[in-house]
């Protein structure tokens, strides 16, 4: 097995090669504004340091979100088209499980990563491995108590301190995390997810008032 | 010819998911995949719909266009992709497919200018772009007029819309006259039975005074709207013909009118017409008809290559192959702002460059 994990969700650009034990290279920058252009040079820095080409990867693995939408297609799509360029399969993760996995925190948590406009996306945790609840977009404050009180990791958590009290680190995902979950659920003949993008909102878009008139009254 | 150079486009810089494949100057497929039905009810192109739509119809379109085509992916020679100028957040999908494709594949990548492309689309239908080549772009998000002597590095703009592109005002008419969206079309299919001289509205832009080559229809499109509105609130029957055909004529006049000047003022005895609106009939007939007087030759790529598409792109990205031009960088980005003046993006150690002007894009790119 050699898994090429990759996500683009959060404000790191990251990028893990997992031969089925462990992690055998790994990149993580931290660039909200350039996503596009540092996935592909990080791919390939990863695979040189492996001393190995693409075409050795057996699958992919890619984070879907939740996560601001731009960024977030540009893993997507990469992941995708290497899939189809490579015949090997997809697989997607929840970023928020990948930040889970790499938390280290015995009881149950919360992972929150910033949605912007003042908003987080959220889960919530019983361990590193088992999520409880379905990812969601709010804001902090309108987050339940019992949750928020919780231990929590992620940037929308460190964002937030007054919501979140025990915010703590990893403040991003990283691919490495990504990748150990996958090998791990696959190694235990667990289905992934699809390659679908968790967007969690509706496209901005104001339909039109009806026909605005020109003529000065 | 089998020697000629096999390339790949990717074109998502609007709404249209578009992948094509040309050997040199012959198109071998087309696939195009719209999100139009989803913009329609908003009336025009919603960013966020179009590159949540580009995402989805990617790969599927891409294994249409190689069985379309007939070729596999390890026959190309290179990919192309539009690099910009677009909206940003859809860019951004192709160049990342793109970009991971040739990777995969270890092609050459080459980031192409949609405004190049939509010129060079051309060599698919009347062979080698003769040089120069007068181009006019006209469509939804584009009014220009350029000057290519090597499409592959030298384009020059001569002139341009100030304030609404020619297929916008398309648009806005239908819209005024409840005629659904797109504009182009249907504006088109009412002024077939209509009178263009029925209604003597304003030609923007043809003083003596006035840029030669730029355009400008936000006065006519309010002038039109005021004459509707006048009519309506006398309570008589608009003539939506009459209103189509004389709102089409005033836009197609100036258009083709600036065009012939810019060939005869400089000398270019070829006008390419490129764009969405180059499917509008009545253009075609009257472009024809000036080139004719004026003795140039006009050459127009039927509509389906007017419009966006991927053989385009696939077309300029096969020119930069023969060319010899330098392929672009693993770091290529999506650059809504990409000036006309680049027909392409080569990577870094290459003598051009330009100012990055698009801190405007990148703010929309990633909010
Ligand atoms: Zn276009």
């Amino acid at each position: 097995m050699l898994l090429l994990a990759l996500d683009t969700a959060t404000p790191a650009v990251t990028v893990a090669l997992h031969d089925g034990t462990s992690v055998i290279a790994s990149s993580s920058q931290v660039d909200a504004r350039r996503h596009g252009e540092l996935l592909l040079p990080a791919v390939d820095r990863v695979l040189t340091e492996a001393g190995l080409k693409l075409d050795a990867v057996t699958g992919i693995v890619v984070g879907v979100g939740p996560g601001p939408y731009t960024g977030l297609r540009v893993g997507l799509m990469t992941a995708d088209t290497f899939g189809l360029a490579l015949g090997v399969p997809v697989h997607g993760v929840c970023t928020l499980d990948g930040l889970a996995y790499a938390a280290d925190i015995e009881g149950p948590f919360v992972v929150a990563t910033d949605a912007r406009r003042k908003e987080v996306y959220w889960a919530r945790y019983a361990d590193r491995r088992t999520r409880l609840s379905e990812p969601a977009v709010d804001r902090p404050a309108e987050i339940d108590g019992t949750v928020t009180a919780l231990p929590a990791v992620g940037a929308g958590a460190l964002l937030y301190p007054d919501t979140f009290p025990d915010a703590r680190a990893p403040e991003n995902v990283s691919a490495a995390a990504l990748a150990s979950l996958a090998a791990e659920k696959l190694a235990a003949g667990e289905e992934l997810e699809p390659p679908r993008p968790l967007y969690l909102r509706r496209p901005d878009a104001q339909v039109p008032k009806n026909y605005k008139v020109v003529t000065p009254k | 010819m089998a020697d000629e150079p096999l390339v790949l486009g990717i074109e998502t810089s609007c709404d249209e998911t578009g992948v094509g494949i040309v050997r040199g100057t012959t198109l071998l497929a087309d696939a195009i995949a719209s999100s139009v039905d989803e913009h329609a009810r908003f009336g025009g192109v919603v960013p966020e719909v179009a590159s949540r739509a580009h995402l989805e119809a990617m790969v599927p379109t891409i294994d249409r266009a190689l069985k379309e085509a007939g070729v596999t992916a390890r026959d190309l020679d290179g990919i192309a992709v539009t690099a910009g100028p677009g909206l940003a957040g859809a860019l951004l999908v192709g160049v990342s497919a793109a970009k991971a494709y040739a990777y995969a594949l270890g092609k050459p990548l080459y980031g192409v200018n949609h405004l190049a492309s939509h010129i060079c689309v051309d060599q698919l239908e009347h062979g080698a772009l003769p040089e120069p080549t007068m181009a006019l772009l006209v469509s939804g998000g584009h009014s220009s007029l350029l000057l290519s002597t090597d499409i592959t590095s030298d384009v020059r703009p001569m002139g341009a819309t100030i304030d609404d592109a020619a297929g916008e005002a398309f648009d806005k008419i239908a819209r005024v006259l409840n005629l659904g969206f797109p504009g182009g079309p249907v504006i088109d299919r009412y002024a077939k039975e209509g009178d263009p001289k029925a209604i003597a509205f304003p030609r923007g832009l043809t003083g003596p005074r006035d840029p030669a080559y730029d355009f400008s229809f936000s006065g006519l499109k309010t002038s039109v709207a005021r004459w509707i509105e006048a009519k309506r609130a006398a309570g008589e029957d608009v003539p939506v013909r009459d209103v189509a055909a004389s709102f089409q004529e005033a836009v197609v006049d100036v258009l083709t009118r600036k065009a012939v000047r810019a060939c005869k003022d400089q000398g270019v005895d070829h006008l390419m017409i490129g764009g969405g609106v180059a499917a509008n009939s009545r253009l075609r007939v009257l472009a024809q008809e000036r080139c004719e007087a004026a003795g140039i030759r006009l050459r127009v790529p039927r509509p389906k290559l007017c419009t966006d598409n991927g053989a385009m792109v696939a077309a300029l990205g096969a020119e930069m192959v023969a060319r010899n031009r330098a392929a672009s960088d693993w770091d290529l980005s999506a650059d809504s702002s990409l000036p006309v003046t680049d027909p392409h993006v080569p990577g870094r150690g290459h003598a051009h460059t330009h100012d990055h002007v698009h801190e405007v894009a990148k703010e929309n790119l990633y909010s």
